[in-house]
């Protein structure tokens, strides 16, 4: 295999790792029965402030700290509204998006275009040496093995844990959770501010490793609102929520490998428009009735296994209050 | 309602208030900048003179015009993000009629109106039919043809539409002076037929919701889709209608960016009048009489805000720009919603029906 192409799978790995973090918070949150729209604000208040501090006190570490803690801030800001409060969680959601992403252009005019510490490249001794697969998995920051853990640790707490049953059941059936005696608002509250603040390590994973630093239109916007597409497509389920970033991230890279051919003339606009055209296809395959049509024409126990891991049903009361009327 | 219900009410609408532009303002300190100068100086750039005045009356015409259609939108219980994409694909089509159609005059203003109605509508249309047919959620339908909307313009502008001699990737050429929009005077710079239009779609838009049978079936399919459609509502045709008038005001919104605010068409034309407006009727809900005042307090500050940014090289305490004003709404729009939760929880009985959306206000 030759080293560029190499290389391209090695960059496809890094660019889907935010993507991948911030859908795996996510689809914690959305599990446990919280819709948090604000994802594309969180990132890039989260990567400011982030960088903010970071740069203040040169320390990585603060950096990533205070991305996180940002994070969990706006999501405490969505659970209030709509756990305690009982307001609808996309109008919460939504006007916080709006109001994270001008806070971060606000505060952030200081910050624009400065050198500040990034995370650097650890080759993972032993593995990295490994012909190919070294190579494109164990080549990279901090970040990236962040994110192969997470999503290892996310799959067995949702699957194979006992609070991770207790979670999926508080975003599926929380009337029955409750009269199990699981405190479902409080529990609510827990996901949706861990969800947040890996959201907001997904900021940081941009300002502070692959888009590093800040600026007046920064390249990760609009990333949010691919993520929270991502956890659709992926319904709800770890393993698919990576495989679609990865893929994802697999289409971008392809696609700027088509642009910059010298033998091919394509404007870098249809580029960028690229990944929103992806994202209604992959979501039309999901939620619409192509999959169901599709599936009809195959043999009956085929069809049951297949439509199990191609259909994409949200939990049950995602985006719905409880309210526990025994109290 | 008694005395202590209104007292509670007054207080739990101007709490907010006050908070927002509290908590703006301390921002504000922390940048090192005096926010009694900052407020000072939007209030009087929005309303200093007769030009001021017009000049926030060019942010209300689209504001109000994207909101009138919003409402529209979200009565049928639609989250119509999308609606920037639908300004820029009217400003996108209105551009097209004012540098290409060869019309007498008195025919190529209705037409180039006509044809950014159409462009919004079809773009609204778009989102409409990837939900009803498709399933993709409005939101992420929304968000998506917003930026292909924008890539859109991007592409004209420094693509097909550029000048031979070479242009700018910013901005298009002027378009010719015959497509420009009258103005009351020159005094009062403000394009009259735009100021008609926004009242009228205004008046429309009232009078579907409350007076007709339509108006009945939008509700019905915002509060309850299902029951709606198990009563006979033909919920699809609805939300796409919904989606279609909606568009097609956002649109119009969008021919007076072009047409008359820049002259030319820009990438994000739209400036985020759209999301604005998504504010507007979550701060108004149903009532859309109360929309043309909370629209003008809105585009005040907006106008104010592009002073502000110009006073700024002079003035280093004036911190901010128009995100400034974005935090100042967004607090506001926040604080309204969590408000309106704490009266619904704590002052108003037990009545948990009115804790669902679109049944908040009495």
């Amino acid at each position: 295999m030759n080293e560029a192409f190499l290389n391209t799978l090695n960059s496809i790995i890094a660019t889907a790792t935010p993507l991948i973090i911030a859908s795996l918070g996510e689809t914690i949150t959305e599990r446990a029965g919280v819709i948090n729209l604000s994802l594309n604000g969180s990132i890039l208040l989260a990567a400011m402030l982030g960088f903010a501090a970071a740069s203040i006190t040169s320390s990585l570490w603060l950096g990533i700290f205070v991305a996180m803690i940002v994070g969990a801030v706006v999501a405490l800001l969505v659970a209030v509204g709509s756990i305690t409060l009982r307001q609808d969680q996309v109008a919460v959601g939504f006007v916080l998006t709006l109001l994270a992403a001008d806070l971060a252009k606000f505060l952030g005019s200081d910050f624009q275009n400065i050198p500040g510490p990034t995370a650097r490249e650890i080759a993972i001794p032993v593995l990295s040496d490994v012909p190919i697969v070294g190579t494109i998995f164990f080549q990279h920051d901090g970040f990236v093995y962040f994110s192969f853990i997470l999503l290892i640790v996310t799959w067995v707490f949702l699957f194979r844990s006992r609070p991770g049953l207790s979670l999926r059941a508080i975003g599926e059936r929380p009337s029955a959770a409750f009269s199990r005696g699981v405190n479902v608002n409080l529990q609510r509250y827990g996901y949706t501010l861990l969800g947040g603040a890996l959201v907001g390590l997904a900021g940081a994973s941009y300002s502070l490793g692959i888009k590093a630093g800040w600026q007046a239109s920064p390249a990760m916007d609009g990333d949010g609102w691919i993520a929270l597409a991502i956890v659709i497509f992926g319904g709800w389920h770890p393993a698919r929520v990576a495989f679609g970033a990865y893929l994802f991230a697999a289409l971008r890279s392809l696609a700027s490998v088509i642009q910059r051919d010298p033998n091919l003339d394509i404007p870098i606009v249809l580029l960028n428009t690229l990944p929103w055209v992806l994202m209604i296809l992959t979501l039309a395959l999901v939620s619409g009735g192509v999959i169901d049509r599709l599936l009809l024409m195959l043999p009956l126990p085929l069809q049951r296994r297949l439509r199990g891991i191609l259909r994409s049903n949200p939990p049950d009361s995602l985006g719905q209050p409880f309210e526990n009327d025994a109290v | 309602m008694t005395i202590r219900n209104l007292a509670i009410r007054f207080s739990l609408t101007l709490i907010p208030i006050l908070l927002s532009v509290a908590l703006t303002a301390i921002l504000i300190l922390i940048l090192g900048g005096d926010p009694v100068r900052v407020y000072s100086t939007l209030w009087e750039s929005a309303f200093q003179d007769q030009s001021a005045y017009a000049k926030v009356f060019n942010f209300w015409i689209p504001l109000t015009l994207a909101s009138a259609g919003l409402v529209v939108t979200f009565t049928a219980g639609l989250w119509n993000i999308g609606v920037e994409g639908q300004i820029m694909m009217g400003a996108v089509f209105a551009s097209w009629g004012a540098q290409f159609l060869d019309l007498p005059p008195i025919l190529l203003i209705p037409a180039t109106l006509a044809l950014s109605a159409l462009g919004g509508l079809l773009w609204g249309l778009l989102v409409g039919v990837l939900k009803t047919r498709f399933g993709v959620h409005e939101i992420f339908g929304g968000v998506a043809l917003n930026a292909i909307a924008n890539n859109i313009a991007i592409f004209l502008i420094a693509g097909p539409w550029q000048p031979p001699e070479g242009g700018s990737a910013q901005s298009t050429a002027p378009f010719p002076e015959a497509s420009w929009l009258s103005v009351y005077s020159p005094e009062f710079p403000v394009p009259t037929v735009m100021l008609v239009v926004t009242i009228i779609s205004l008046l429309i838009v009232g009078f579907l919701l409350y007076f007709t049978r339509w108006g009945l079936e939008l509700k019905a399919v915002g509060k309850n889709a299902r029951s709606a459609l198990l009563l006979g509502v033909r919920t699809e045709q609805v939300s796409l209608s919904a989606f279609a008038l909606g568009g097609a005001l956002a649109g119009l919104a969008g021919a007076h960016r072009v047409l008359h605010f820049y002259h030319a068409l820009r990438p994000l034309v739209s400036g985020g009048i759209g999301f604005l407006g998504l504010l507007i009727v979550l701060l108004v809900g149903f009532r859309i009489i109360l929309m043309p005042f909370i629209a003008f307090i809105l585009a005040a500050m907006l106008s104010g805000s592009t002073r502000l940014q110009a006073l700024q090289r002079l003035y280093p305490e004036l911190v901010g720009d128009s995100s400034l004003v974005g935090v100042l709404q967004g607090i506001l729009v926040l604080m309204i919603l969590y408000f309106n939760g704490i009266r619904e929880r704590w002052f108003s009985g037990s009545d948990t029906a009115k804790v669902k959306r679109g049944t908040t206000d009495e």
